[in-house]
């Protein structure tokens, strides 16, 4: 088992035929990963990369039976693509395009409440079931197959703590970047909650950074439930001045319950193993899982 | 994007909001002309000339003045331009006032007292949606209202499919205990100020005071608004707007060349790729023992080029005592980045701090190897606990 993406999955590829699109694409099919076609409106009816392109979200869930789009589109038309997707009938939407209005995710996250599909991201890596699925923008070769569930709010980092995870002689079971702008589709909350409801997964390491109030959500939740499995959090940008914007567009501090030192705090008292520095995340998840074997 | 409080209201404006009147000036001279055509405009006798920074809590610094004369105009200003403001907002080392804003009196007598009110529109994070936000306590700064008296700061959120409607700008009028015109003049502006943050594409407008003036009309006495800068495509007449003056050099320079590059004020610099493993380096120094110099995020390519710009822009810095390098190569290898740090290092010639790289990911060997063999003054390091021991080191 693993969460959100598998080897059936039946990923299609929004701007497909685009430059990102077709680099991403490239990656994600020789990994291993199970795309069966592609959407770019007025190349219907031509195939790219061996796959068949379709007009529409629709013709490519009717004729491919897709179930998981990935969306490559620039910021312009990135709200479209996910409200077609999301009309289409797709089950999961993984939307990597950074840089979209704020005023059109709120349009989309309008538009997506009470329909049956999930949305992750946008501004966001993606998501990785290691052996089985990338659907995303991540090096496959640094996630290895396991138990530890990843949520992450950054792409490198996610790297980083996937990396730290296989040098601990451990693995991952899927990797969720749930993105970095101030609208999106799966919050912490969310994956995390997916993850707890996963078999395979004995563990999650959470990772955040300075802005808004997902992080502190996330580990209420996890402690009102129970601290069913252990959790390790590592939020980034202890040293960020309040009021700057640090590269992702939801990463600012604006009051004193979004600083990373609020964060953390929230975390430790809610039963989640807080990793000081981004360095020890490995180290700290093996502690944990070694003590809940012994 | 910040924009300054004239050209705040000029947006608001364009949407019918009423705002106290106002034109700019960038001299005494000018600030005086301003004045007279001011007072043919609107009537005015007395004129506040205002500071025009992108930062906050401009009176308690001195930078906002009333003139009862025209001599008092060319005084205040004259003292005003050029002046080096000091607020809560600039931090100690201040801002410099290029322009000031020459704007009406509008605390003017008349038949009923006047009112200040607090009134914002921001994005509500947690529920996707805008709110606006408004309180009865005006002209004060509202992080104390709020820790104070919250129960006089008031949220209406607006629900996307339908926007602002009519009842909601009647709520906010009767919360804030108007009655008569002013009530009808407060749904007005209510409902203006909403269209002009929707059709802006803005992520914040902060209007403290909104006054009531004492013919009860309803004006925005002050504007700060933020432009979200993903929506400026959609803009590009707000391009215009952009005061390179009120922000770091070093950060417009760096902005040219497509770097996302911070300063701050530690010495030790970073070149990271990614955003949030960008932040993870700057506490990672911290937690060696130094301070991060900047956040610089070089992006998925970091080529020889970009690691060379980068470095330049580090360097303009003379607190910089050493610099943290930190890749993650994924799809891009780390002995690419590794050679382009090498002939980044040579085009630079001397560079005259110690560099750590720590490089990790696809080919992370080879790129160790390339560092440690280019006979460079440079320590490389895998694993980002050695990176952290590494800084320690060089600044211990």
């Amino acid at each position: 088992m693993s969460v959100l993406v598998n080897k059936d999955s039946r990923i299609i590829v929004q701007g497909f035929t685009g430059n990102e699109g077709t680099f991403h694409a490239t990656q994600m099919i020789e990994y291993g990963t199970n795309v069966v076609g592609g959407v770019t409106p007025g190349k219907g009816g031509t195939t790219h990369l061996d796959r068949p392109v379709f007009n529409t979200v629709s013709d490519a869930v009717k004729q491919q039976g897709a179930d998981v789009s990935i969306i490559f589109v620039p910021p312009a038309f990135a709200a479209d693509a996910i409200m077609e997707s999301a009309e289409a009938g797709i089950a999961l939407i993984v939307a990597i395009t950074e840089g979209i209005p704020t005023k059109d995710m709120i349009m989309v996250r309008e538009y997506l409440r009470g329909r049956q599909c999930r949305l992750i991201g946008p501004n966001c890596p993606g998501v990785i079931t290691p052996g089985e699925a990338k659907v995303g923008i991540m090096p496959g070769f640094v996630f290895k197959r396991g138990k530890v569930g990843i949520v992450s709010k950054s792409g490198t980092l996610t790297y980083e703590a996937a990396d730290q995870v296989a040098r601990a002689g451990l693995g991952v079971s899927t990797a969720i970047g749930i993105g970095g702008d101030p609208i999106i589709g799966t919050t912490t909350r969310e994956a995390v909650e997916l993850f707890m409801n996963d078999p395979e997964t004995e563990a999650i390491v959470m990772i955040g950074e300075i802005g808004g109030g997902l992080e502190a959500e996330a580990a209420r939740w996890i402690k009102s439930t129970g601290n069913r499995k252990p959790v390790v959090g590592f939020i980034a940008g202890q040293t960020a001045p309040p009021g700057r914007r640090m590269g992702h567009a939801g990463a600012i501090i604006g009051g004193a319950e979004d600083t990373a030192a609020a964060k953390m705090k929230i975390m430790s008292e809610c039963g989640i193993h807080v990793a000081e520095s981004p360095a020890i995340i490995g180290k700290t998840i093996a502690g944990v899982l070694g003590k809940v074997s012994a | 994007m910040n924009v300054h409080e004239y050209q705040g209201k000029e947006i608001l404006k364009r949407y019918g909001v009423a705002i106290q009147e106002g034109l700019v000036a960038e001299t005494a001279d000018q600030a005086v002309d301003a004045a007279k055509k001011l007072s043919e405009q609107t009537g005015t006798q007395w004129w506040v000339v205002k500071a025009q920074i992108h930062a906050g809590g401009r009176g308690k610094g001195g930078g906002v003045k009333l003139a009862k004369s025209i001599d008092e105009v060319r005084e205040k200003a004259g003292n005003i331009i050029g002046m080096n403001l000091v607020t809560p907002q600039t931090g100690p080392q201040g801002k410099k006032v290029h322009k000031v804003l020459i704007a009406q009196d509008v605390y003017y007598p008349g038949p009923n007292p006047t009112s200040e009110f607090y009134m914002s529109v921001l994005l509500n994070r947690t529920t996707g949606r805008n709110i606006i936000m408004y309180s009865t306590e005006g002209g004060m700064d509202i992080e104390e209202v709020a820790e104070k008296t919250p129960e006089r700061i008031f949220k209406e959120e607006i629900d996307p499919a339908v926007g602002l409607q009519a009842f909601q700008a009647r709520k906010i009028a009767f919360n804030l205990g108007l009655s008569g015109n002013a009530f009808k003049e407060m749904t007005r502006f209510v409902a203006a100020l909403y269209k002009a943050y929707e059709h802006t594409d803005s992520s914040l407008f902060e209007i403290n005071p909104v006054l009531k003036t004492s013919d009860d009309r309803i004006i925005a006495v002050d504007a700060k608004v933020n432009l979200d800068e993903n929506g400026l495509f959609r803009h590009p007449d707000f391009e215009a707007m952009r005061d390179v003056l009120e922000e770091d050099p070093t950060e417009v320079e760096a902005a040219e060349h497509n770097l996302n590059y911070v300063k701050l004020d530690g010495n030790v610099g970073c070149m990271v790729n990614g955003a949030g493993l960008a932040m993870a380096t700057m506490d990672i120094i911290k937690l060696a023992g130094g301070e991060p110099a900047n956040f610089l995020d070089v992006g998925g390519t970091a080529n020889a080029a970009r690691v060379e710009q980068a470095f330049r822009i580090i360097l303009k810095d003379p607190n910089v005592k050493a610099i943290l390098v930190n890749i993650f190569g994924g799809i891009v290898r780390c002995d690419r980045v590794a050679q382009g740090i090498v002939d980044a290092y040579r085009n630079i010639g001397n560079i005259p701090v110690p560099i750590i790289v720590r490089l990790q990911g696809t080919n992370a060997d080879e790129a160790k190897r390339l560092i440690d063999e280019s006979g460079l003054k440079v320590y490389s390091a895998i694993e980002l606990k050695e990176a952290a021991d590494l800084v320690q080191q060089v600044v211990g």
